[in-house]
């Protein structure tokens, strides 16, 4: 069965913008691309005409929770959600229970992806043992097992010795370091950013530094190691700073920022809505600009949702007790259109790069542009389709959006994963297509 | 006039006119107090339940005399010794006490938020009694009357606020009612205990308590606890009390008839000292009256059909 994309506006990281030009998919992968491609008898139309196809969307940062918080989320739903999202894939982080710490268990991760996934799954493995910053988790095992990345995410390497040894390590390995920064002496016990809005609602702050002195340890270790470190979420102006810094003077560090990081501040805070609590924590309005900055002159090179899903119990308590993350998958496309492409921080083909090329350059995958012969994962956006946030259509089990209610511009209309059609109009389909190559 | 809301949580958005109508409900309230028969039939047939999470005195008794001076009835809830201990959580609380069809609820919690969380959950008026260091309007609505008892007005006033402004409730609230009723608030405190961007609140921060103090008609001296200490916030109690304490010496800074309040409980000898505690400058223990007669008021205002909610329901 072939597959035609036809009448849309391509926009191709390393070819660029073309108008009107068709794809025609076979076999999985990209055949060919031309004007006015006649379709064969046994072929699928997939109309894109008034609309944008890009490659396939990758989410470089999301928890997809199995094993051990299947109640949150599984790589089935999580998959679902990224297909509804316009994702073909996402690279999950391995705070799961147990953590992603061997080979055996990025190959569960995998197996159980290719069985039940709607999306791709690259996963990261722990830097650590359990990620508990004692010791080395077999890296090199869980690169051979399929790992593109280490992290230990939330429970960042707090000794610096031991991260310079698996920077080294994995510099060794040919893979980068992925960095969740936060010095968790200075964020202990914050629920929020530290400042006015902490002080009025009477919550615990985080404050940028918690942020900022991690960036600024990772670049150092970066540069000392040879390393290639990728800093997670950038929340602050400071990080920013020091990102921008660390490229200009050639260090081997990438970027990434979160839809929830350039479109809210700490302002939403108010009412306690416990979807608000996210770490690192929603910013100020000048760091809100100064990551929109560092997503316009190229120092924060990817968007990524860190999509963190929780249940409703965990998450419909006080505030303080509440634990952080929020679901991104579904929402992404629509605020990156909304609040970047809309407003001219970033062109459609720079956003896009952000969100595919970009990623798979630093995790190292075979991904990102719409080349001939390149594995067809193919995502159909229209930026001009306006609606409104509403969890209760999530496929993702969390509903744990900040965003809920919100009126967006621009909406993911088809993801095509593998050559296979796996979402369309925001249904994603049911019947498994088989596994999708990788 | 009643008040806008169905629940009181802060003074942050209260306007000065339902301030100024609190306190002036508080005066007949008062008189009442002090009758030899305590009882009018204002709320007969009306249920307040108060919720406590964090031990209290003065606040839980407070309340709960004013509900019963006013014929309400009264079901205290303490956290030890309900299903609160066995896990329950604040949602899952506040919907079993609004299933019994309570009028007003009063919450005292250790965590911000919670009394608009439980405001948010149940139909009945919720008055928040303290969360965490958000707000705690009433005690703050009871400095205002004693105050404005005391000196006939509030505009104009200096009122310093001394001590751990970081943790405290009563600080933010007064901060907010304060400034909305023209006085100005003055801080001081160590700087590991004074939160970010309180100015923008509206008051100023001070360097030295005895900058604070100079001049001012209000001195509100701020528990400080020990367990702050113990978290590495201050080094020490003894310091504590030389660098910030108010004692007779600091408080000849403020002016000749400078009012004395705490929101209690005292740490006699460390944030300040018996002699000035019990002197004639002290209005502490007006303070604990003026809150009974502010409580009332405000029981009144919310469900005596003063206010929002009294026809609600």
């Amino acid at each position: 069965m072939e597959l035609l994309i036809k009448g849309g506006t391509v926009l191709d990281p390393v070819a660029g913008e073309i108008t009107g030009k068709d794809i025609l998919v076979s076999g999985g992968r990209i055949a060919g691309t031309g004007r006015d491609l006649v379709p064969g008898s046994a072929v699928e139309v997939l109309d894109a005409s008034g609309k944008l196809v890009v490659p396939g969307l990758i989410d470089m940062h999301v928890h997809l929770r199995e094993p051990g918080y299947e109640a949150k989320e599984t790589i089935r739903t999580g998959t679902r959600a990224a297909a509804r999202g316009g994702f073909t894939a996402v690279a999950c982080m391995p705070n799961t229970s147990p953590v992603a710490d061997t080979a055996a268990l990025i190959r569960y991760i995998l197996d159980t992806a290719r069985e039940q996934g709607a999306a791709h799954v690259f996963p990261v493995g722990s830097i650590t043992r359990g990620s508990k910053g004692k010791e080395l988790a077999e890296m090199g095992d869980m690169r051979k097992a399929g790992a593109v990345a280490f992290s230990d995410d939330g429970m960042p390497v707090a000794n610096a010795a031991l991260m310079r040894r698996g920077m080294q390590y994995a510099r060794m390995l040919g893979l980068p370091l992925i960095s969740h920064c936060e010095d968790r002496e200075l964020s202990s016990g914050g629920s929020m950013h530290e400042g006015y809005m902490s002080t009025v609602l009477g919550l615990k702050g985080i404050p940028a530094s918690a942020e900022e002195v991690m960036v600024a340890r990772e670049i150092l270790l970066a540069e000392e190691t040879g390393c290639r470190v990728h800093i997670a979420h950038v929340s602050t102006a400071g990080s920013v700073r020091l990102v921008r810094e660390a490229k200009s003077r050639g260090i081997a560090v990438t970027a990434e920022v979160t839809p929830h990081h350039f479109t809210l501040t700490d302002e939403a805070v108010t009412g306690y809505n416990t979807s608000t609590k996210v770490n690192p924590p929603l910013r100020t309005a000048a760091d809100v600009a100064a990551v929109k900055e560092g997503l316009a002159d190229g120092t924060i090179d990817v968007i990524a949702t860190d999509h963190a899903p929780h249940t409703v119990e965990e998450k419909d308590v006080e505030y303080e007790r509440a634990p952080f993350g929020l679901v991104g998958l579904e929402t992404a496309v629509g605020l990156v259109w909304t609040v970047l492409v809309e407003t001219g921080v970033l062109t459609p083909l720079q956003a896009v790069t952000k969100m595919t090329l970009n990623p798979a350059k630093i995790l190292n995958i075979p991904r990102g542009t719409l080349e001939p012969g390149v594995i067809a994962d193919i995502t159909v956006i229209d930026p001009d389709l306006s609606w409104t946030v509403d969890a209760g259509l999530f496929e993702s089990k969390g509903r744990n959006t900040p965003f809920q209610g919100m009126k967006l511009k621009g909406q993911a209309y088809a993801t095509v994963t593998g050559g296979w059609v796996r979402m369309l109009g925001g249904h994603v389909k049911d019947d498994h297509g088989g596994s999708p190559p990788c | 006039m009643g008040l806008g809301n169905k629940d009181v949580i802060g003074l942050r958005d209260v306007p000065a006119e339902e301030i100024r109508l609190i306190l002036d409900t508080a005066e007949p309230m008062k008189e009442i107090i002090q009758r030899q028969i305590k009882k009018v039939p204002i709320l007969r047939g009306r249920t307040v339940v108060t919720v406590f999470y964090e031990a209290s005195t003065r606040t839980r008794a407070s309340f709960e005399l004013a509900a019963k001076y006013l014929s309400a009835d009264t079901v205290g809830i303490a956290a030890a010794t309900s299903s609160i201990s066995k896990g329950e959580s604040l949602k899952d609380t506040a919907r079993t006490i609004a299933a019994m069809g309570v009028d007003l609820v009063v919450l005292r919690h250790p965590m911000a938020g919670a009394a608009e969380l439980l405001g948010k959950t149940v139909k009945a008026a919720v008055i928040n009694a303290g969360d965490g260091a958000h707000e705690h309007p009433t005690q703050a609505l009871l400095d205002l009357y004693t105050v404005r008892e005391k000196k006939g007005r509030l505009e104009g006033l200096k009122i310093a606020i001394i001590g751990d402004i970081l943790h405290s409730r009563v600080a933010r609230s007064d901060i907010w009612g304060f400034t909305r009723m023209g006085a100005e608030v003055r801080l001081a405190g160590p700087a590991t205990l004074m939160p970010p961007g309180i100015e923008k609140l509206g008051a100023v921060v001070c360097e030295t308590p005895e900058e604070a103090l100079a001049g001012a008609d209000v001195v509100i001296v701020l528990r400080i606890q020990l367990e702050r200490q113990q978290e590495g916030l201050f080094p020490g109690l003894r310091e504590y009390a030389n660098l910030f304490g108010i004692n007779r010496e600091r408080l000849k800074l403020a002016a000749r008839d400078a009012l004395l309040m705490h929101p209690g409980p005292l740490n006699r000898g460390i944030e300040i000292t018996t002699d000035i505690a019990d002197g004639l400058q002290s209005v502490i223990n007006e303070q604990v009256t003026n809150g009974v007669a502010v409580r009332m008021a405000l029981l009144y205002l919310l469900i005596g059909g003063g206010g929002a909610s009294g026809v609600a329901h």
